[in-house]
């Protein structure tokens, strides 16, 4: 047998103007845990559609040999059966059925016509417990939570008897307790024989579980890195990714000034009439004038539901009790048009779902929260639009070749960058920022890290939520601890580390 | 934004050294239109095969003008659709909305009496007042369009039958209400001119024509003027004066053909008012922004203040409110409200917008593009009922083009994707 399970030789994928991977070499050894990372962009996506056939063969150059041998992959379903399952961010699981359904959705396990379903039934069981999932067979998917449905994904992959199993940024959408279940299981399902590629961008969990480390920068290898043996730093990871050393992944304010207190919430008790129970208690928060707040907590905390509430209750629920006060007057937001008039803004941690319009072009989008400063009389001045919109391009360094350019076409980073103008464009006194570098890249990050400091220098006050630890202690000024709906505890910058904030986010 | 290399206009002096420049030019203007010329070709195409089909009856003034006459309250129905399917909707409904206000209207003037304008803003009024009804089911219960309006479907066929069935076909008198008869089949106040070559033209008819012309070329070196001002790229010269002589040749043709039959039909006087109100409101205001971002995306169109509610609204009642204009415009070509009225055209307003490159998907069309679709599917009945052919081919031809115009834009959309 082969040392190497896979090895993708000089791939070169080109679309339209671009050249997406420019002679990518990329070799798995049978049996490890194989990381790839990359900045945004990078080509990781693509090298993985190469791999598992979205793109098919003739469509890049270059060779893909699997166990010894070379591989036409004309469609998806021909990588299957090869022996390779890939996981997406996004899961593919048909929330409707059950979990035993979904195991096997595609690959029905068959008796002449109809399906067999006491045998699937008992395969689901057995492939379950490698994944170490306890749960009620028969559950809905659309009842688990994300850690679990990740699970019945992986499972389903197994199912298939894969050898080789890719994940693509699989944590991302996983809260800490989840993550760290998850990589126990890669490690798990690593002693049984299956390898493994992850695409991440989390590198203390590539740290914690890459044998090899390969780093992709503008579509093209730059180095692979054996992390078995001896730990790889992660600035030395990051400099591979950027091609350049990053002093701080979080830069220094340079005059921090703190003012009065700017926007107050006093007991907001929130129900959700869906769910028919209090998903928000007796919250109590403060954002002073230039002040950086952090509001962090586990995935489910409540956290993207408290923002909501306060800005103009899209989602409708029940407000119980509850006071805002905006620079010492009280306001309440109808909607979110109201909070915007008032200056509280909020850039969605979807920007995808909730936070831009894709099919609409830059432009558009960044004006669309302010169509009121840009009409005269009726009709929109479109020109000072585009003059707008090209000094945001400036100044906060989108790159495009145009603000006519499609959202949709941009990378994460520059996509994250419009919503901030957006919001930027409102004037708000109070932004609200939910999850403002969930999947962009260090570079990027470290763009909108400076932008922060820009604005609450400028006398703006931020509340950013986050998931992501590092971030909430590096760029907070004060934070707040969210656990089940409630205010777990307040820290200070001195009083904030790791060990602190998950004490109070764990307390229930 | 200072001018660099990569964004400077390029200017005639520029270009006539490099006639590469031109043609690529020409070559990204073709590229990035595609869908659009692809819709303007299948028109011309569809008309010289009708034409030579015909022996030349297609293209015959009289042939344009009875083509637009009949195009008119499909066009105005379609205007109305593009706007629901941006937003991700549907409407149903519009076909017996259309019969049935139109037959209120006729009652109104034939069995109560009444002034002819004042019945079609009665019935106008009904329109807003359904619009409103439906409007509010789908915004605020969240019903889905599709089955409010296919209930809108049951509900106006049975009111126009209400309505129908006591007289029969109500017959407009055309002595009495001269004004209603007009609307869709009269022409504007004319004098008859006889030029050089033995043509007789309607002189009113050319004077507008050629004021339509000189308003374009207006506004459009405006708005290149404007944009030289912010600094902005613009097209070349030779091409921007290539496409002014286009479509002054355009107009002049259509209003030429016109002014030697009986000249402006009020129809299109109507469909170009109708035209230029929703173009100006979802191309220049606030409210058309909000009508592409919530095709585009709701939830991030209401996180960005907007008010998806009330622009549904605004959508639904200006649907039904075009779709009794639409039913007067019916009711005025045909003379007489019947019980069949308005079958089908649900069906013909909803290909048209299709057909002009409204996105299956939502947040993508154009109104100005839907009177072209509009265009293409009542050539199609017309030249197959001056060819004689029998209704069932007309229907199936129909469905052929709207079937390849949307699969040709979902394969353009994606490769562009």
């Amino acid at each position: 047998m082969n040392e190497y399970i896979l090895e993708m030789k000089d791939i070169t994928k080109e679309f339209p103007g671009v050249k997406a991977l420019d002679n990518v070499n990329f070799k798995v050894r049978r049996g490890e845990i194989h990381c790839l990372v990359g900045e945004n962009g990078a080509g990781k996506s693509t090298l993985m559609k190469v791999l598992s056939g979205v793109y098919p063969h003739g469509s890049y150059k270059g060779d893909i040999i699997l166990n010894g041998e070379t591989q036409k992959f004309r469609h998806i379903t021909d990588s299957e059966n090869a022996g390779i399952g890939i996981i997406y961010q996004e899961l593919a699981l048909i929330p409707e059925l059950s979990i035993y359904e979904n195991v096997f959705f595609g690959h029905e396990i068959r008796n002449g016509i109809t399906i067999d379903w006491n045998k699937t039934i008992s395969e689901a069981a057995k492939v379950l417990s490698k994944v170490r999932l306890q749960a009620n067979l028969s559950t809905q998917v659309k009842n688990l939570g994300v850690g679990t449905q990740q699970l019945v994904e992986i499972a389903k992959a197994l199912s298939k008897n894969v050898q080789l199993l890719i994940l693509d940024e699989p944590t991302a959408a996983l809260n800490e307790d989840d993550s760290q279940n998850l990589l126990l299981l890669l490690k798990e399902l690593k002693s049984q024989g299956v390898t493994c590629i992850m695409v991440s961008h989390k590198l203390k969990e590539v740290n914690a579980i890459a044998d090899t480390i390969t780093v992709l920068r503008d579509g093209a290898t730059i180095c692979s890195m054996d992390a078995s043996s001896q730990e790889i730093s992660e600035r030395e990871i990051i400099k591979n990714m950027v091609g350049r050393e990053i002093e701080n992944i979080y830069p220094k304010r340079e005059n921090v000034d703190i003012g009065d207190v700017c926007f107050q919430i006093d007991d907001w008790t929130v129900e959700d009439p869906e769910k028919g129970r209090v998903i928000l208690e007796n919250i109590n928060l403060n954002v002073r004038k230039g002040e950086i707040v952090g509001l962090q907590g586990l995935m489910g905390a409540g956290r993207t539901e408290f923002a909501l509430s306060v800005f103009g209750n899209v989602p409708h629920y029940r407000i119980k009790s509850g006071k805002l006060t905006l620079e010492g007057k009280a306001v309440s937001f109808a909607s979110p048009r109201d909070a915007i008039n008032a200056g509280v803004a909020y850039v969605s941690e979807d920007r995808k779902g909730s936070g831009l319009i894709l099919i609409q072009d830059i432009k558009y989008n960044i004006s669309l929260a302010n169509l009121a400063k840009l009409t005269r009389g009726i009709a929109i001045n479109e020109n000072q639009e585009i003059v707008e919109a090209n000094a945001f391009k400036d100044s906060i360094n989108i790159k495009t070749p145009s603000v006519q350019q499609l959202v949709g076409n941009l990378s994460g980073g520059n996509q994250q960058k419009v919503q901030l103008a957006k919001w930027m464009y409102v004037h708000p006194k109070v932004l609200i920022l939910d999850e403002p570098t969930r999947g962009i890249d260090v570079g990027a990050k470290y763009e909108i890290y400076t932008l922060m400091n820009q604005l609450v220098e400028s006398g703006m006050s931020i509340l950013m939520i986050s998931s992501e630890l590092s971030e909430i202690l590096g760029m907070s000024d004060r934070l707040y601890v969210m656990s089940e709906g409630k205010i777990a505890g307040e820290l200070s910058r001195a009083e904030a580390s790791e060990e602190a904030v998950m004490i109070l986010a764990t307390k229930s | 934004m200072s001018r660099t290399n990569t964004s400077k206009e390029l200017t005639g002096e520029e270009i006539s050294g490099t006639k590469t420049g031109l043609v690529s030019e020409l070559g990204t203007l073709l590229k990035s239109n595609i869908r659009q010329y692809a819709m303007y070709i299948t028109l011309v195409a569809i008309f010289i095969i009708f034409d030579i089909l015909t022996n030349g009856i297609f293209l015959s003034s009289r042939n344009i003008s009875n083509l637009i006459l009949q195009t008119g309250y499909v066009a105005v129905l379609a205007i109305g659709m593009t706007m629901i399917l941006v937003i991700r909707h549907i409407d149903l409904s519009v076909g017996f909305i259309a019969g049935f206000t139109g037959a209120v209207s006729a009652l109104l003037m034939k069995n109560w009496g009444i002034n002819e304008w004042v019945a079609i803003l009665i019935v106008l009024c009904i329109g807003l007042a359904i619009g409103l009804y439906q409007g509010s089911l789908v915004a605020y219960v969240k019903v889905p369009a599709f089955v409010v309006t296919l209930a809108g479907m049951f509900i106006f066929r049975g009111m126009l039958l209400l309505v129908t069935q006591k007289t029969g076909s109500i017959i407009v008198d055309r002595k009495i209400n001269n004004g209603y008869y007009s609307i869709a089949n009269g022409f504007i106040p004319d004098k008859i001119l006889s030029v050089p070559f033995g043509l007789k033209v309607h002189i009113m008819t050319v004077i507008v024509g050629l004021v339509a012309i000189c308003l374009v070329i207006f506004l459009q070196m405006k708005a290149r003027r404007n944009k030289r001002k912010y600094d902005f790229t613009v097209s070349s010269t030779p091409i921007f004066i290539s496409g002014l002589i286009l479509i002054s040749i355009i107009i002049m043709a259509v209003v030429f053909l016109l002014s030697t039959y009986n000249g402006l039909p009020w129809t299109a006087v109507i469909v170009g008012v109708v035209l230029f109100i929703f173009n100006f409101i979802l191309n220049k205001t606030a409210l058309g922004r909000y009508i592409y971002g919530i095709g585009g995306n709701p939830e991030a169109s209401e996180l960005s203040g907007v008010n998806v509610k009330q622009v549904t609204m605004f959508v639904f009642a200006s649907m039904s409110t075009l779709a009794a204009l639409a039913g007067v415009m019916y009711t005025s070509r045909i003379g007489t409200a019947g019980p069949s009225a308005g079958v089908g055209f649900e069906l013909d307003a909803i290909a048209s917008a299709f057909i002009g490159g409204c996105a299956v998907t939502g947040g993508v069309g154009k109104v100005t593009n839907t009177i072209i679709g509009a265009l293409v599917i009542m050539s199609l009945t017309s030249g197959f009922l001056l060819m004689g052919v029998d209704v069932a081919y007309q229907y199936i031809a129909k469905g052929i083009i709207f079937i390849i115009a949307v699969a040709f834009d979902v394969v353009t959309r994606r490769k562009r994707a």
